[in-house]
């Protein structure tokens, strides 16, 4: 553990940063539409930060601010993927708002200030700089929600998720106020240090008071049940490449988030937040598997999905391992490729230039449009987790993990609701090639989505050939939250 | 040629050949046309390919042979590793072997979307092949799981009216057994802290975890059978799945039930197979007799056939857990005919189906007028069925009463009654279609066999005959791997009752 003043480790952060400033100056002194450019540059600008991230982080764990930010290999990890999330978002979307109108020059800059924001959270070593990160990207994501503005539903799903948001935020704030109020200090080494000892195991009951209400404001964030409510609901109402944003690299960052404070502050408190986190990842788990299979509209089945793939990450968390948060990060890969590549058809869904977004517009795909029919299945099957997709390999590690942990209650019922939702993933499947076709989407979808598609597609095969690189990482960046045991 | 990965290549050269379909463009009829060769041609390749792991197997030892193995999940033990031994090689010749005559009867019958169907039939294949090979269980497990997306897709794309009904019934209920399992080999590969099937065979587990980890694999395992009562998707999905997809389903998929308990429950959990033995008889019989009386009653061709292949499996079963070794290859030895002769009647349903378009029994009969050879064919693997002296039917079935005698006179009584009821309903269904007067006006012009459905029977009876004729071909491998089977068990047995007697 090293302590550096320098301003290395937030390198890739502040170029992101500057890269954001510098955007908003040149759209607004730019004459004319400057989305397109303004897009390109913010997807150069990601890139570059993601390679910074690669080049600035080492094995080993870096501090800087005084101990309020840290560059670990965990937080590389979490970093690339949310920064790759986020390119592939931005390019997703720019067909989308050339074809409905919607090209203003914040949008790209929105996106990158979020990601700054998620890159501040999974880098956050002290309840202060979390908080900062996580109010930086939800107010990004606020207004991307309701980005659509005249859009009744857009802003609709704006204000829900902006009331909600605040409201988890609070609780988040009201517990980490608890937190400092019955230790004294925010610095998560300092609480760790705090709780190994005795304290630990006796926590006083103002402290566990506290970790509940921090729980409750994450478990928002990540959308796990009961806090899921805001989720159909903004995903279907806001427009759908800021929706294919919010599935992914918000996901990403805030579950990061959630694994380095309970194992790092709280980490010698396992048993204390085991209870509730199994608690949450069971209801994620039963509202992703029940409550999608009576959606018709994709989006909000998306939306079901997700809650559900977070219950099944949480069964991960729960384990509160090394192998456990190696399970979660494996699953966070395997879910952006899931999800990159589901929204990119859902963005080709085009009839007569109009966005479709009825699980029944996709009727006959299988006979109209091959392709991508055959990336829709591949994708549909990886999501619910049937060997030999990628999917399957996630869900594994995460029983593993579980197993490993003795949860065998919460394996078995996470492995029977991954059936129930095996229904609703066949479902699109049937829908696409045992129905009769319906009016076929438009020939003209962009190149980009075709892209994305299709690596996605091929990644989520190919997977199980190859799944060395991901597991390796992820493992190393498990282990730097776990130093005493390896 | 030894130094061949020669399983691997068994299982992926079908991949191969989807992967070459897939490319194929141009108009409807000539990628039709040449999606037809290429995987007639792959899949010929591979069972030429598959004779060669015959060639190169020595039947004469129990271990594991050809085995290779690579790095899989980094991190873990978990690895790719493939071997086969006197009981897999036969199950990994039979799903080369029903591959491409399932290919050759599609053509004609199949007309909608060609290439799609001959890459879905290549990748059930590999996964089929892979899943008898796989000596790591989460490799077992993969496979296992990976034959149930390509046999979605071809039931629900080319099957019948309910045909997606009959896809999703099939997919979930497997699906639901499957997954308890996975969870099972999570707990085994915690205590044995390996996933390598021959060492998890050496393991002894705790005997309170045995009995939760062997209902765990029954769950996924009796349904695959299918064993009473988890039998019901098996009639649908028959019914409804085109005739290859019939043929593979009752020739090779319900064999992976039976063969995963030989390969799992009984040499892994010996306490627990013994305390449950009781439970897989009374289930067995139950689905011998009742499923031969539900099937003395059905009105569809294909149906009745689903139900006589229920009540065969029964047969395995008993046979399995009578701990016998004729019993256990006597199971093992019905599995085999009754995956080819079973996949003949289903080729026998098609063959007609094609013409008629209709399974229904009432709209046939007098077919022996128009089409003697079919008539020929159609009996000669009723009779099969039936357990005719001379098929391998006969075999397979007298083998496992002849073994289950030895433990279990009743057991041996009820199953031989099921027997009898199983001469009843075949031969009422062959009475009622190819005997009594063609009456019907649309039969009367009805062909007989095309060459091409010659050239699709003619290797399947010269196997039942050779199986019913000279079984010690089969057998003699067999008996190294079966020999070890046994021993294992029995030597798992005293040690178990030495250490209660101890305990007392």
């Amino acid at each position: 553990m090293t302590e550096t003043f320098d301003l290395m480790p937030v390198l890739p952060e502040l170029l992101v940063v500057l890269a954001a400033m510098g955007l908003l100056m040149l759209g607004v002194f730019r004459k004319g539409d400057g989305t397109a450019s303004t897009t390109s540059l913010a997807v150069v600008a990601l890139l570059v930060a993601m390679l910074l991230t690669w080049a600035v982080g080492g094995s080993e764990r870096l501090l800087t601010f005084g101990g309020l930010f840290v560059l670990d290999p965990f937080a590389v990890f979490a970093k690339v993927a949310i920064l790759a999330a986020s390119t592939i978002a931005l390019v997703m979307s720019l067909n989308y708002l050339d074809k409905e109108k919607l090209g203003r020059f914040e949008y790209p800059i929105l996106i990158l200030l979020a990601t700054v924001g998620m890159m501040m959270m999974v880098s956050a070593n002290d309840f202060l700089s979390l908080y900062l990160g996580l109010e930086t990207q939800s107010l990004s994501l606020y207004v991307l929600a309701a980005f659509h503005r005249d859009s009744t539903k857009a802003t609709e799903s704006g204000l829900k998720y902006f009331v909600l948001g605040s409201l988890a935020s609070g609780m988040l704030l009201y517990g980490v106020s608890l937190v400092y109020g019955f230790s004294g200090t925010t610095s998560f080494d300092g609480l760790a240090k705090i709780f190994g000892g005795e304290h630990g195991a006796h926590p006083h009951l103002g402290f566990v008071a506290g970790l509940v209400f921090v729980l409750a404001g994450l478990a928002f964030k990540i959308s796990a049940a009961p806090f899921h409510m805001w989720t159909p609901d903004v995903y279907e109402g806001a427009p759908t490449p800021v929706t294919s944003f919010f599935a992914v690299a918000p996901k990403i960052a805030a579950m990061a988030l959630l694994v380095r404070v309970m194992t790092g502050p709280f980490g010698e408190m396992t048993e204390q937040w085991r209870q509730i986190i199994v608690l949450i990842a069971l209801g994620s788990m039963f509202v992703g598997a029940f409550a999608a299979i009576a959606q018709s509209n994709i989006k909000r089945l998306m939306a079901y999905s997700s809650i559900g793939h977070v219950g099944f990450m949480l069964t991960g968390v729960a384990a509160g391992t090394a192998d456990g948060v190696q399970a979660v990060l494996v699953y966070l890969g395997i879910y952006l490729t899931m999800n990159v590549g589901v929204f990119a058809v859902i963005l080709s869904m085009r009839q007569k230039g109009r966005l479709m977004e009825g699980i029944d517009d996709l009727a006959g795909l299988g006979k109209t449009n091959p392709a991508m029919a055959a990336a829709m299945a591949v994708l549909m099957f990886s999501m619910a987790g049937i060997p030999p997709m990628a999917g399957f390999i996630g869900k594994f590690y995460v029983f593993k993990a579980a197993v490993d942990a003795g949860l065998y209650t919460l394996a078995i019922i996470g492995v029977l609701t991954s059936v129930v939702s095996a229904y609703y993933y066949l479902r699109i499947i049937k829908v696409m090639y045992f129905d009769e076709a319906a009016e076929s989407f438009d020939r003209a979808s962009s190149k980009a989505l075709g892209l994305v598609m299709a690596a996605a597609t091929v990644i989520n095969i190919v997977f199980v050939v190859v799944p060395g690189p991901l597991l390796t990482s992820a493992k190393a960046a498990a282990a730097v939250l776990f130093p005493v045991a390896g | 040629m030894t130094d061949w990965p020669l399983l691997s290549l068994t299982t992926f050269l079908p991949l191969v050949g989807a992967l070459f379909i897939l490319a194929i463009r141009g108009e409807a009829q000539v990628v039709a046309r040449n999606a037809r060769n290429v995987a007639l041609l792959t899949s010929v390749a591979t069972f030429v390919v598959s004779l060669f792991i015959l060639g190169y197997f020595d039947g004469a030892s129990a271990e594991f042979q050809l085995k290779e193995s690579a790095v899989w999940l980094p991190g873990t033990v978990i690895s790719y590793s493939m071997g086969v031994d006197g009981i897999s090689v036969w199950f990994v010749l039979l799903s080369t072997f029903l591959t491409p005559i399932c290919i050759l009867s599609s053509i004609g019958a199949v007309e909608t979307r060609v290439k799609e169907y001959m890459v879905a039939f290549l990748v059930l294949e590999t996964m089929m092949v892979g899943m008898f090979c796989a000596l790591d269980m989460v490799l077992f497990y993969v496979f296992f799981e990976g034959v149930l997306l390509p046999m979605f897709i071809i039931i629900g794309v080319w099957g019948g009216a309910r045909r997606v009904y009959a896809a999703y019934k099939l997919f979930l209920y497997t699906l639901l057994g499957s997954v308890l399992m996975l969870v099972a080999m999570l707990a085994m590969y915690f205590n044995a802290n390996t996933t390598d099937i021959p060492t998890l065979m050496a393991h002894s587990f705790p005997q309170g975890m045995q009995l939760w980890l062997w209902l765990a694999f029954f769950a996924s395992f009796a349904v695959k059978v299918p064993m009473w009562p988890v039998h019901t998707w098996l009639p649908d999905a028959h019914v409804e799945a085109p005739t290859a997809g019939s043929v593979i389903l009752a020739g090779v998929l319900l064999k992976m039930g039976a063969y995963g308990f030989i390969r799992f429950s009984v040499p892994m959990f010996p306490y627990a197979t013994e305390y449950f033995t009781p439970l897989i008889y009374t289930l067995s019989i139950v689905a011998l007799i009742y499923t031969s009386l539900v099937a003395l009653v059905q009105e569809d061709m294909k149906k009745l056939i689903a139900y006589s292949s229920i009540a065969h499996m029964g047969y395995v079963t008993i046979g399995i857990f009578s701990m016998t070794t004729q019993g256990v290859e006597g199971a093992l030895y019905q599995m085999l005919s009754h995956g080819v002769v079973s996949g003949a009647l289903f080729l026998c349903v098609g063959v007609v189906y094609d013409r008629m378009h209709t399974r229904e029994i009432a709209r046939y009969g007098g077919l022996a007028e128009r089409m003697p050879k079919y008539a020929l064919v159609f009996m000669f693997m009723t009779m099969a069925s039936v357990g005719l002296p001379g098929t391998g039917g006969f075999v397979g079935e007298f083998l496992v009463l002849l073994g289950v005698f030895q433990t279990n006179t009743w057991v041996a009584l009820f199953a031989a009654t099921g027997l009898v009821l199983g001469a009843c309903y075949a031969l009422y269904l062959y009475r009622r279609v190819v005997f009594g007067r063609l009456t019907r006006d649309d039969l009367k012009s009805i062909l007989d066999l095309s060459p091409r459905e010659a050239l699709m029977f003619a290797p399947l009876i010269v196997v039942v005959i050779w199986m019913g004729v000279y079984p010690i071909t089969f057998l003699e491998p067999m008996h190294a791997s079966v020999a070890k089977l046994i021993d294992n068990y029995e030597l798992a047995r005293a040690a178990a009752e030495t250490l209660s007697v101890a305990a007392r």
